[in-house]
């Protein structure tokens, strides 16, 4: 299982705890897991990334073992440790204003 | 016996304040939706149970919730209660809170820029619902005005949004341009005695009537003078910050620009200044006694620069006689050293007798008259900003 931890207000929006768990089939990329969150919890959709583009959200980050990932194609496959279920995702509603 | 039911929209989350008809005590519920913008929560007139609010975060985007119990209990339309976690049909859900505009070859194809603040062209792209009209005859019929400027309806509950792009499209959609809030379609006004006409206003574009419910649409500004554009007597360009009618007299409207107050007694068709002896015409909010047609409000701002009352003294201003002749209302509003903004979204009337006046500041209190406007009291003090507020006049 795929672990990801989303921010404070999309788990009250999802009604979830701290992290949830995912079945992905396939390569495990950051599309494939945003994928499944949205068909496991679609009151989500829209809140990540856009619905038409499925660009990330500009806000939204994503971090995984120490690194972001923000920035990478996201059909690049996540760190081992994540497919592995031993490293969760981290959505990260990103720090601005003052 | 009657009650009323306030919903607020506020900076950090949603309330909602309910009361008997003597408006005296209150309950307080909420923060709903903790922590996220509500710009607008409104019941359905046709289901009053039905509850529509815009919840928006700049991180997050667009959210719409509905209650189906009067706001005790809320959801996304097409999730519905019970249901949240494992949708059996998965992907196909959560489109409740997608706004696209009309892009198709067809009808969609002109429409792709705006005028932005520095005059060059801008691509439309959605940022929030400033409002949510639901129609006054269907419960599953609801409009939303958005930023950027354009009208939505969903014929679903909320599921579903579809642009009445002939809005957009009707000629003058390249020209118009922000105001200080955003390029906002922020009052949405059905024709309570013609279904197929509609009022919208916008800013900064201005005043906008279809008479075929949707399909086509025509500027309603003539009469109106925005000193600040280049041609202030423009088709389009005015800065309309609220509209308001009463029912019983769907011609006679009255506007609060950002400077000026007018009424229209065709429709929009044409425009005249009812400023009278106003101690500020500029403003945001105006809405009409329920009993009285000729009975309006406005809360007098200082200026487009300061944005607080005039003077420190908070005063709801009211005409008997369809605008011109002022007297300003002042017990149990602060009188001295307050500087609180009230946003056009931010007055409503119940439909008890008297009629029940209502508006909220963005210091955060909810102010209620009882009686038509004469005096006033909180309801609540110490809410977030206050975005909007609206009421329900139930039996």
């Amino acid at each position: 299982m795929i672990r990801v931890v989303l921010p404070y207000h999309l788990r009250t929006l999802a009604k979830v705890g701290n992290e949830v768990a995912l079945d992905v089939r396939g390569a495990v990329t950051q599309r494939a897991v945003l994928d499944a969150l949205e068909a496991a919890y679609p009151m989500l959709r829209g809140t990540i990334r856009d619905h038409t583009t499925r660009e990330r959200r500009a806000f939204i980050r994503f971090f995984a073992c120490q690194q972001d990932l923000s920035h990478e194609s996201p059909d690049a496959r996540l760190p081992d440790d994540v497919a592995a279920g031993k490293e969760p995702l981290l959505v990260i509603g990103a720090i601005a204003g003052g | 016996m009657s009650k009323v039911r306030v919903l607020v929209g506020t900076r950090k989350g949603a309330f909602v304040l309910e009361a008997d008809g003597q408006r005296k005590k209150w309950n307080v519920s909420g923060p709903h939706f903790a922590g996220w913008e509500v710009y607008h929560v409104k019941g359905s007139p046709a289901h009053p149970e039905r509850l529509f609010a815009s919840q928006t975060s700049g991180w997050f985007g667009q959210i719409i919730q509905r209650s189906d119990d009067g706001g005790k209990t809320w959801h996304q339309p097409g999730t519905p209660p019970g249901e949240p976690q494992k949708p059996p049909s998965g992907i196909s859900k959560g489109e409740s809170n997608k706004f696209a505009y009309d892009a198709s070859p067809e009808t969609g194809k002109p429409l792709t820029t705006h005028q932005w603040y520095d005059g060059s062209q801008r691509p439309w792209e959605f940022k929030r619902v400033w409002h949510l009209e639901p129609s006054l005859g269907d419960p599953n019929t609801v409009y939303a005005g958005v930023e950027d400027a354009a009208l939505f309806r969903s014929t679903d509950g909320g599921e579903n949004w579809k642009e009445l792009s002939g809005l957009r499209g009707h000629g003058t959609g390249p020209r118009w341009q922000p105001g200080g809030g955003g390029l906002c379609l922020h009052t949405i006004i059905e024709d309570p005695k013609n279904p197929k006409r509609i009022f919208v206003a916008i800013s900064s574009a201005g005043a906008f009537r279809t008479d075929d419910a949707g399909t086509t649409w025509k500027p309603v500004n003539r009469g109106l003078r925005s000193d600040y554009i280049p041609d202030p007597n423009a088709e389009i360009g005015h800065c309309v910050h609220r509209i308001a009618l009463h029912p019983s007299r769907p011609n006679v409207l009255f506007m609060q620009k950002h400077w000026d107050v007018l009424r229209s007694d065709d429709a929009g068709d044409s425009w005249k200044e009812v400023s009278g002896n106003l101690p500020s015409d500029f403003g945001f909010v105006i809405d009409v006694n329920s009993n009285e047609p000729e009975t309006i409000y406005v809360v007098p701002i200082k200026s487009d620069s300061e944005h607080f009352p005039p003077d420190g003294k908070l005063r709801v201003y009211r005409s008997r006689s369809g605008g011109n002749e002022w007297e300003g209302l002042t017990k149990g509003l602060p009188q001295r050293d307050c500087y609180v903004n009230v946003l056009r979204d931010a007055m409503a009337v119940d439909s008890l007798d008297k009629c029940g006046v209502y508006f909220g500041t963005t210091g955060g209190q909810v102010y209620v008259s009882a009686d038509a406007g004469d005096t006033w009291e909180p309801i609540v003090r110490d809410l977030p900003p206050v975005l909007s507020v609206e009421v329900q006049t139930l039996q």
